[in-house]
């Protein structure tokens, strides 16, 4: 299964990628958007784990970016914005809660990561 | 019964505290003592000038018609009385007249005379008697023996002589009736003076002053130029007693005086003197006996001005009053908006901040997180030193403390979120839960016990979270600030109820007073100011509870503490403000 990470906060997108390395995911990862979009233009995504905030492109705008070229493509989104309801409230046309909030627990993105392969 | 504190108009307890844009717009109190005041005067200071200028011009027409009726009584009995003597004397120059001197000296007759005199004026004359001119008396007739009496000395005699005609002063007779005396000189042809005089009966003349009809303790009677009585007076004494009245001064004309009598009485007192007599006329009054009808219309309109003032002055007092209080019930209603407003802006200024701090201390925190983490699974799943339980605890509890505050920027950002207005589904327990979290160090230090009580049942509800948090920060905060070391705070939910929850926030605190229990939930009332208090928390919270369509009610016993009780909507009603 492959996992692009993008996350605007380097020590931490590529601490979390060596992690979910560990725990037998193929990860990939990027700091910005326009970083993520090469990768998908050279690789081949299952599962793409954004960041809402981020600086010159957000989650939400990299989504549409990337589901345009992958449609297959699924997303889980990361915020640092405290709870489910404000999240929701921003990514509406998500269609299925896939959100966590940071700080990250490993377990529960991996068990997330499970499930939307799964569909 | 209406006590007086009840009547105290709202603003009387008005207490500017606040300063600048937070004050009040004014003085309530000196605006209501300006606005009855100036009223009050304008209102009453025509009626007033009109009742006394009325009452004044009243007073004098009818003290005018008093002297006016006095004066004609006394012209009227003065004519009476003239009349009288005119008779009389007319009577005696017929007599002399129509007979010779000759004839008139033979007593027989004077004697017819007598005769006739009594039968046309009904007994009025005792004695006639003929003087000549030497002062001897030639004939009498009448019931004494005066013939040959000699009235040369005398001064009435000297009078007649010189003046034609004389009355006397009156005299009480042989029989102590009171007599006058009336004399008229005749001169004969050769030159020689005779008199003719008569004695008359003056009950004839009493009878005409009594007939007059005066008023109950009015008097009509006659004196002599010495104040000596001449005829019956009802209250200044008997005839030929001194009146107690002064002898008023000699006028041509009839006169009307008021008069202060002996023992203080105003009295109105008509006079005349009577031409050719020695006689005053006079009528006297009480003036209050003729002023009665004038004292009971002065009665009837001081009772008419003194309603109307009271009325008056009512209808100022209550108006303005309750003017005044729908201002400074306005003014209050704005600065308890601007406070409002200044509180919400405080709190969407700390919201703003928490969300900042938050979000800045997330990424950071991601970061301990993960790097954490990795070593963890470098220990787990690598099985680098996985025998070393001091570092597998140690990165433990990184990992732990890296939650906590994870669990606190949540909550920071949870609150900051909810500034406005948005209807949500809220858990109950979830909300407490967290409100309480926020109290969970200040509990531990000060040893107070949280007991929280949630019922099983109890449903989900669509409220504002954000404004629930408030409420309940509000209430745990009071309830904190009550309680002291190792108190309780119990806190219970109830769902029972189809259309609402109960949730009871009790503590064991001080307790309020039940004179301030009433008042606990306006805006400004504190008795905390001096610590800092706005009097501004239970306001708020009870406008927030009842913005979302609940009730608040408080029960509270001094030593015991305090309980509030919350009900909420299942449903909120305020569809408009949802956002979700």
């Amino acid at each position: 299964m492959k996992v692009l990470l993008v996350d605007d906060e380097e020590q931490m997108v590529s601490t979390l990628a060596e992690r979910l390395s560990l725990r037998g995911f193929e990860v990939s990862w990027a700091i910005t958007g326009l970083d993520a979009l090469a990768k998908v233009e050279i690789d081949t995504f299952n599962v793409a784990v954004l960041d809402m905030k981020m600086p010159l492109m957000s989650g939400l705008e990299l989504k549409n970016k990337l589901q345009a070229k992958c449609p297959a493509m699924k997303f889980i989104f990361l915020t640092g914005h405290g709870s489910k309801a404000d999240f929701k409230s921003a990514a509406l046309d998500i269609g299925k809660e896939y959100y966590l909030i940071k700080p990250l627990n490993i377990d529960v993105l991996v068990q997330k990561l499970r499930e939307v392969i799964a569909i | 019964m209406i006590s007086f504190r009840s009547l105290k108009p709202y603003f009387c307890a008005h207490k500017d505290s606040g300063t600048g844009l937070f004050k009040h717009l004014f003085d309530y109190r000196r605006m209501w003592k300006l606005a009855v005041g100036f009223s009050v005067m304008f209102a009453l200071v025509p009626v007033l000038c009109a009742g006394i200028f009325d009452f004044m011009v009243t007073k004098t027409s009818m003290e005018g018609e008093l002297f006016q009726r006095t004066a004609r009584v006394v012209s009227n009995t003065r004519r009476s009385v003239t009349f009288f003597m005119a008779k009389h004397r007319s009577a005696l120059k017929f007599i002399v007249r129509s007979n010779s001197f000759e004839d008139l000296s033979k007593s027989l007759q004077l004697y017819r005379y007598l005769e006739d005199l009594q039968v046309t004026f009904q007994e009025g004359f005792t004695d006639l008697g003929v003087i000549n001119g030497a002062g001897i008396q030639v004939a009498y007739a009448g019931p004494f023996k005066l013939e040959g009496m000699d009235y040369s000395g005398q001064q009435w005699f000297k009078e007649v002589l010189l003046h034609g005609v004389y009355v006397s002063d009156v005299f009480l007779g042989y029989r102590q009736v009171p007599h006058l005396v009336i004399a008229v000189r005749h001169k004969l042809q050769d030159g020689s003076v005779y008199v003719l005089h008569a004695t008359v009966n003056t009950v004839r003349l009493n009878s005409v002053l009594t007939d007059l009809q005066l008023t109950k303790h009015g008097s009509v009677f006659i004196i002599n130029r010495n104040g000596i009585l001449q005829t019956e007076s009802r209250y200044y004494g008997k005839v030929m007693e001194r009146m107690t009245l002064p002898v008023p001064k000699y006028s041509t004309k009839t006169q009307v005086k008021e008069v202060t009598s002996d023992d203080g009485k105003q009295l109105i007192v008509g006079y005349a003197y009577i031409e050719n007599t020695p006689f005053i006329l006079l009528v006297v009054k009480p003036k209050d006996d003729l002023m009665g009808p004038w004292y009971s219309t002065r009665t009837t309109l001081l009772a008419f001005l003194s309603i109307s003032i009271m009325a008056v002055i009512i209808v100022i007092f209550s108006v303005i009053t309750h003017l005044i209080n729908k201002i400074h019930m306005a003014d209050d209603k704005r600065l308890a908006a601007m406070h409002k407003l200044e509180y919400e802006n405080k709190m969407a200024s700390i919201g703003r901040l928490a969300a900042g701090v938050a979000h800045e201390i997330n990424n950071p925190l991601s970061i301990i997180n993960e790097k954490a983490g990795l070593i963890q699974d470098m220990f787990l799943l690598k099985g680098m030193y996985a025998k070393d339980e001091k570092l597998l605890s140690l990165v433990d509890w990184i990992l732990k403390a890296v939650e906590r505050c994870g669990t606190i920027t949540m909550r920071l950002l949870s609150f900051a979120r909810h500034i406005d207005v948005s209807i949500e589904q809220v858990n109950m327990k979830e909300l407490l839960d967290e409100v309480l979290g926020l109290f969970n160090k200040e509990s531990e230090y000060r040893g107070i016990t949280i007991n929280m009580d949630v019922e099983s049942d109890v449903p989900v509800i669509e409220s504002d979270r954000g404004k629930l948090q408030q409420i309940f920060l509000n209430l745990v905060n009071n309830a904190f600030a009550a309680i002291k070391q190792d108190g309780i705070l119990d806190i219970r939910v109830e769902g029972q109820n189809p259309t609402f929850i109960s949730i009871i926030v009790a503590d064991n605190g001080c307790g309020i007073p039940q004179e301030n229990l009433d008042r606990i939930f306006e805006p400004f009332y504190s008795t905390k100011k001096k610590e800092g208090g706005t009097g501004l928390g239970l306001s708020i919270t009870s406008s927030l509870v009842h913005k979302l369509g609940g009730t608040l009610e408080v029960d509270s016993k001094i030593g015991k503490g305090t309980t509030f009780y919350i009900k909420l909507p299942l449903k909120s009603k305020n569809k408009k403000m949802e956002k979700l």
